[in-house]
């Protein structure tokens, strides 16, 4: 399955530089350093930030439902993704300033806040049920702060940009998207994968773990961390993007034998599954492109509901 | 192994005990619901910080690495929850600290469970889940084991032969340490009886001597006549 799924995210990922290739053949018969700017400059980045960040969700997707022992955990309840939120909505208020990269910023310092927030609320010793409250609750909270400066906005153009940003996109970002959010990206998924063996001692308990030899409090710190800095980093540069923490993990789960197993199979169907909505949102409705979250949603949300019904298994 | 110190009334004030595990021993627990049995059981495995110090050989489990400490000690829970639709063969090699499928099949032959090593422990029978989860227990051959109530919910034949598996490890030169209700159970398998009361050890005895009618009645509030046990 890792194979087939590697694969299938090379052929997208290819797919993503290529399509539409009007516009690519066009520029190349004009000028073939315009296509080749086009390449690097425009779909580049997008095709990797479509991998990367769908993958990171997946992993870390897999890594929080394996932590927690339950299938409803995703990666948005450590609150960084709702601080990552928080934290661009204030640079666009408070700035007036809806670049890209500016809202970048706002939302990693608003992550990194969050995920400090959550540290030292929950403690290093703290249980992983405290350390999801936490988490839950300043989600809560950020999300609330994001709503009052949105109904504070002095600009209605601001909301419309911001409201936009929040629906996530791939969309017209650079080399310097990617520079910001993949190395947070490996990071976070460097400390989640060192932790896949204590995943599978977990599957018995916490106590067992820790009875096992597993340091329980550093597992838990290292995935809820690397998904709290991978997950900040990617709503930072792309928005909200939701349920491909959920549902990709959902679908690798019955097709591996332990959590620990479930990791890159995740990450891999997470990028696949990314990649795709992202082909998908190039096709315009209305005169205009979809927004990639809202695509992940109105097809996650249905096929989740799907899975739930059909689904056989404990 | 030996535990000194040990207290686990609250409010503290009662006097102190300690208990000693030797090699080879089959140690019954038993003591009502709530008298501390399962609260021992985690302060000899060491998971929780007090009361009473744990030492395992001369050593105080404190001292030990983690690594070493799973290695000589395996604890099983009451609980026989699983998060995860494992193959029981998965499962029981989480025991080990590195792979080794003799020692898992060794494991789950200990216990009479070879047939259904390939099945998903999400379809196993209450019985055959806890002969898997003792073998996970069991797999790396500890010098201590400590076992939380590991046959409840089990019919009579498996509670023997659960019994008869622990003798077996005791012979090997295990120290092994069975939380029971059962009392009968308890008389009959065990070398050694620990009969624990509001957080302290009342009877550290041949299983004869700690089930005596006085101490029951005292402990349990149960005494036998015609033929079963009655409350008093």
């Amino acid at each position: 399955m890792t194979l087939r799924l590697t694969l299938l995210a090379v052929l997208i990922g290819i797919a993503a530089l290529a399509l539409p290739l009007g516009p690519l053949l066009g520029a190349y018969a004009r000028d073939p350093d315009l296509a080749l700017t086009i390449l690097l400059q425009l779909r580049l980045p997008r095709a990797v930030l479509a991998l990367a960040i769908g993958g990171f969700l997946g992993l870390s997707g897999a890594a929080m439902q394996g932590l927690l022992r339950n299938p409803l955990a995703s990666p948005d309840v450590t609150g960084a993704s709702a601080g990552a939120a928080l934290g661009a909505v204030l640079v666009a208020y408070t700035l007036s300033q809806t670049s890209t990269l500016a809202l970048a910023a706002g939302a990693i310092v608003g992550a990194a806040i969050a995920l400090a927030v959550l540290l030292a609320l929950a403690g290093r010793g703290a249980t992983t049920a405290r350390l999801v409250l936490a988490g839950v609750a300043i989600a809560a909270l950020a999300g609330a702060l994001t709503s009052l400066a949105l109904s504070l906005a002095p600009s209605p153009y601001a909301i419309y940009d911001i409201l936009f940003w929040m629906m996530g996109s791939a969309a017209d970002r650079s080399l310097v998207h990617v520079a910001i959010a993949l190395p947070c990206i490996v990071v976070g998924s460097v400390l989640i994968v060192s932790a896949r063996r204590g995943l599978d001692a977990l599957t018995l308990g916490e106590e067992v773990a820790a009875s096992l030899g597993h340091d329980v409090a550093s597992l838990r710190l290292r995935i809820v961390a690397g998904t709290a800095l991978g997950v900040g980093a990617s709503v930072a540069v792309a928005g909200a993007i939701g349920f491909v923490g959920l549902v990709v993990p959902h679908l690798i789960r019955p097709r591996v034998a332990s959590p620990g197993a479930s990791l890159i199979p995740s990450a891999l169907g997470g990028a696949v599954l990314l990649a795709a909505a992202d082909l998908l949102v190039r096709v315009p409705v209305a005169g205009q492109e979809l927004k990639l979250g809202v695509v992940t949603a109105l097809i996650g949300a249905p096929f989740f509901l799907h899975l739930i019904v059909t689904d056989r298994q404990p | 192994m030996i535990l000194t110190g040990i207290n686990l009334s609250r409010p503290p004030g009662l006097a102190d005990a300690s208990v000693v595990a030797h090699p080879g021993a089959l140690i019954g627990l038993i003591g009502p619901n709530g008298a501390g049995k399962t609260t021992l059981l985690r302060a000899l495995a060491g998971l929780t910080a007090g009361p009473g110090i744990v030492t395992l050989d001369g050593t105080p489990l404190t001292a030990l690495p983690a690594a070493v400490r799973a290695q000589r000690l395996a604890w099983l829970p009451a609980g026989r929850e699983v998060g995860w639709p494992m193959r029981v063969d998965d499962l029981v090699a989480l025991g080990l600290s590195r792979n080794d499928p003799p020692a898992v099949d060794a494991a789950l032959a200990a216990v009479e469970a070879s047939a259904f090593a390939a099945r998903r422990f999400d379809t196993l029978s209450t019985g055959e889940a806890a002969r898997v989860l003792l073998a996970r227990a069991l797999v790396a051959k500890p010098q201590v084991l400590l076992l939380d109530e590991p046959v409840a919910n089990l019919d009579p034949f498996y509670r023997l032969a659960i019994m008869a598996c622990l003798r077996r490890v005791a012979d090997a030169g295990a120290a092994v340490v069975v939380a029971l209700h059962d009392l009968d159970l308890a008389r009959q398998s065990c070398d050694r009886l620990w009969l624990i009361d509001h957080g302290r050890i009342v009877a550290d005895d041949a299983p004869g001597a700690v089930l005596s009618p006085a101490r029951l009645a005292a402990v349990f509030g149960i005494a036998w006549s015609d033929g079963g046990w009655r409350q008093v």
